[in-house]
């Protein structure tokens, strides 16, 4: 769920019709000033995070004068609360509250319906209110065909007691929240508190609205970074992760991390799970291993073997790892060569001294573990990988052996060297990256096993030269996956003719950063 | 008998051009299912393995007759209009297979369904796999890996984690163990066939006699099994693994949420739930085996 910055979810709030109190976005005391002095009245200063609970935090001034709006914004810009360094403040008019009230609508996933709720006595400890004054809460699912018009609204509101113009304004409010929850596929909104004022009229004063992670791409105009739930601003790696997500449909890639610097002593490994609730089992594995994850990855969904080698290499962008552990449910469907080759190019191109555990159980896991076990030699560190018999357990044992039996190397993260092409190389575009093919190797290559490792048809022999089988537009547009079976067969023969490049952008960069920063 | 799924299911295939449609087409024809026709807007005429391709869902029903299914294989955006479709055209049971289908897609989907009375598993499903008779979806990968890891029988899987649907079922096989039908009930928020309604039809299978489920924390599918198995509405043995143990909980929740889940949702009310209605739990995947050994015994099911 992506979170909106309340001055955000106001801003909705007020598109739809609701009222909400004049005010401000503001980033300097200056410009806190400025808005007092332009707003005339007593105003309220807010900081912008995703957090709940801000007046206990310190988060919430009230000023009368420009003066202290500045000394009071001075004061909050620039501070840490909880995981957040504050950037803006929401500086609004106070309003004269004569009460507080709730609504919200979220999702009930079982009845697969929105559900409204309206609380009278407001949102804090709604839990106790609805069992100790059920008369006082207010929920109604709503069928989505039909809509929550406000003659729902009012006649729900009108049987809790409420009458004349309070009545309408409250059930325009409700009905208004309900329509900007499903223009903006939020998963929930809410309005707390909606305060009514002394002169009678309805605000909404504050406001969560989280929006469907999946449903981000369709409201572009919400500037979200990163669509998934964060208590804190994502880390850059995290947003150079997600850019890979966004740029390859194919299969899922999902990177979060625990700890920016992970610190060698405290037995930190890069995680690289497969599946949801296979991950879940083969962290709690490592855990009680006495390890700690670094980061929490996932590739599933049948993922390219690109976009295995690209979680890997982001995995591996975090020094001070002393492990690396893949598992998924040890039963996959997906075809695990894929992951295989993806890894291997990775800790290849890496050299990582850090022993690796990789199980990778499932459909054609033979296939994946012979690849691992071919390519374990070009690999400093000791790599081992297990299929669908062996527990995530063992295989977590397995990787305290060998780091202990390794002395407890620690990972050093590589600079990224630019790859520059042969002159005259063949190349042709793939729907993520390029493939580039050094054809003056060719001529004196024996075993020729480029174009029977692609089973996928995209090259062939032509002039006793690998080129491609099909059109350039059929091989940018996915024909070629991005396998990477060419590229490690023609390594294989000793030739390293095929180099296939699968740009991370801003990897480099983050890489030469933390290298320098030591 | 087996639920949802047979080897006489007339079955559909929605994007049957696209990369995993075409692949699981072959997983599922290989396998057995009677997958009688496919739909691609646009590309009708063509043939994928073997099955014909049609440029509607009406069309395929006018020209091969009545479907029973239909596998959804269209990229997340399109998975609303393709099921909308199917349902409009009167298939009564849909397998949504695609991953990051917005909630509020599945919220149409679902208003749509209840009033024609279909069905719906997923969406983010790996599927449907009656051993020995028909896979709907792509549980397995492979036909021969499908055949090689799952044995026929009479447990039921439902699970809301594809990988651990698989790995449940492989063990259990492994184990000599054999299944009726095994359930990826799908990983979002929102599914058609949760847990609760597969149980259901579980209950009511003949094949069925007894039941491994496999939660995880958040929603409050598994406090539901809890309550349908107090209700006595579910009477044969159950055995859970909840999953989530180490995650942190508590993000998820706002103000209103705690109205529907009510403090449901997390680990240990889930466990403690299930324990009460007299689930057996199993406290990790590789124990299941032995668990559902000491629950047969008790119930004297060999
Ligand atoms: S294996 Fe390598 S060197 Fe040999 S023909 Fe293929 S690309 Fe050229
Ligand atoms: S050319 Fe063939 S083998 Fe090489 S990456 Fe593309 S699909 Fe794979």
């Amino acid at each position: 769920m992506a979170r909106l910055f309340e001055y955000q979810g106001k801003q909705i709030l007020q598109e739809a019709g609701i009222k909400v109190p004049r005010g401000k976005v503001v980033e300097t005391p200056e410009q806190a000033a400025r808005a007092v002095e332009d707003l005339g009245t007593e105003a309220v200063l807010k900081i912008q995070v995703w957090l709940k609970g801000r007046a206990q935090l310190g988060g919430i001034r009230f000023v009368k004068t420009p003066q202290e709006a500045k000394k009071a914004a001075a004061e909050l810009l620039g501070t840490r609360v909880k995981n957040f360094v504050v950037e803006k403040l929401l500086v609004e008019e106070k309003l004269k509250i004569e009460r507080e009230l709730f609504a919200g609508v979220i999702i009930d996933d079982y009845e697969k319906k929105p559900l409204v709720v309206f609380s009278s006595m407001g949102g804090t400890g709604i839990e106790e209110i609805a069992r100790e004054h059920p008369d006082a809460i207010l929920t109604h699912h709503v069928d989505v065909l039909e809509g929550f018009p406000e003659y729902k609204a009012r006649g729900l509101l009108s049987r809790m007691g409420f009458k004349g113009k309070l009545l309408v304004k409250l059930s325009s409010t409700l009905s208004k929240l309900y329509q900007a929850f499903r223009k903006y596929d939020a998963r929930s909104a809410e309005i707390n508190p909606l305060v009514i004022t002394e002169e009678g009229e309805v605000y909404a004063a504050d406001t969560h609205i989280a929006i469907d992670d999946y449903a981000v791409y369709r409201h572009p105009e919400l500037g979200i970074e990163i669509a998934r739930e964060f208590d804190r601003p994502p880390t850059e790696l995290e947003k150079i992760a997600y850019k890979v997500e966004e740029n390859d449909y194919r299969g899922t890639f999902y990177f979060f991390q625990m700890v920016e610097k992970p610190v060698p002593d405290e037995n930190y490994i890069g995680f690289h799970g497969a599946g949801g609730g296979g991950s879940m089992m083969s962290m709690d594995a490592v855990l009680n291993r006495g390890f700690k994850i670094a980061n929490f990855t996932d590739t599933s969904g049948n993922p390219p073997a690109s976009k295995v080698y690209r979680a890997a290499k982001i995995i591996l962008s975090q020094p001070g790892i002393i492990g690396y552990f893949a598992s998924g449910s040890g039963v996959a469907s997906q075809e695990q060569f894929n992951s295989a080759r993806g890894l291997v190019k990775a800790f290849m191109e890496d050299e990582i001294e850090i022993p690796a555990v990789l199980r990778l159980g499932g459909n054609y896991e033979e296939k994946a573990i012979e690849i691992l076990e071919t390519f374990s030699r070009f690999i400093p560190g000791k790599i081992e990988g297990y299929g669908r018999d062996d527990s995530p357990e063992f295989c977590a044992e397995r990787l305290k052996e060998l780091v202990e039996k390794g002395g407890r190397k620690v990972h050093r993260v590589k600079p990224i060297k630019e790859y520059t092409p042969p002159p005259g190389a063949y190349s042709f575009k793939t729907l993520t990256g390029r493939v580039y093919i050094d054809h003056s190797l060719c001529a004196r290559c024996q075993a020729r096993d480029c174009v029977e490792a692609c089973t996928y048809g995209v090259l062939k022999f032509e002039d006793g030269k690998p080129v491609l089988a099909i059109s350039e537009e059929e091989a940018a547009r996915g024909k070629c996956t991005e396998c990477l079976a060419c590229e490690l067969a023609c390594f294989l023969d000793g030739k390293k003719a095929i180099h296939i490049e699968l740009p991370i952008p801003g990897l480099a960069e983050y890489r030469e950063k933390i290298t320098k920063e030591g | 008998m087996a639920i949802l799924i047979d080897e006489k299911t007339r079955v559909l295939v929605q994007g049957i051009t696209g990369r995993e449609g075409r692949a699981r087409t072959k997983l599922m024809k290989g396998y057995g299912t009677m997958v009688v026709a496919g739909v691609t807007p646009g590309k009708g005429g063509q043939e994928v393995e073997g099955v014909p391709v049609f440029d509607s869902v009406y069309e395929a029903m006018e020209k091969v007759g009545p479907i029973d299914a239909s596998a959804v294989f269209v990229p997340a955006p399109l998975v609303k209009a393709a099921a909308l479709e199917a349902i409009d055209a009167g298939v009564k049971l849909l397998l949504l297979v695609p991953d990051r289908v917005p909630i509020h897609d599945v919220l149409e989907i679902a208003a749509h369904a209840e009033r024609k009375g279909t069905k719906f598993i997923g969406p983010n499903t790996l599927g449907v796999l009656s051993p020995g008779r028909a896979v709907l979806g792509m549980i397995g990968g492979r036909p021969e890996t499908a055949r090689q890891w799952f044995r026929q029988g009479d447990i039921g899987v439902s699970s809301r984690s594809g990988g651990i649907t698989s790995a449940i079922s492989y063990y259990l096989s492994r184990a000599g163990f054999g299944l009726s039908t095994i359930v990826h009930v799908g990983g979002d928020a929102v599914v058609g066939l949760p847990h609760p309604e597969v149980m259901k039809l579980f209950e009511q299978d003949p094949q069925t006699k007894m039941m491994v489920m496999f939660g995880e924390i958040g929603t409050t599918q598994e406090e539901r099994v809890a309550d349908m198995m107090e209700r006595g509405e579910i009477t044969k043995p159950v055995v859970a693994f909840i999953g989530g143990k180490a995650a942190k909980e508590g993000t998820r929740f706002s103000h209103a949420g705690a109205i529907v889940e009510g403090g449901r949702g997390s680990y240990a009310s889930k466990v403690e739930r299930l324990k009460k209605a007299g689930a057996y739990i199993a406290e990790a995947l590789m124990d299941i085996p032995r668990v559902v050994t000491e629950v047969r015994r008790k119930h004297g099911l060999d």
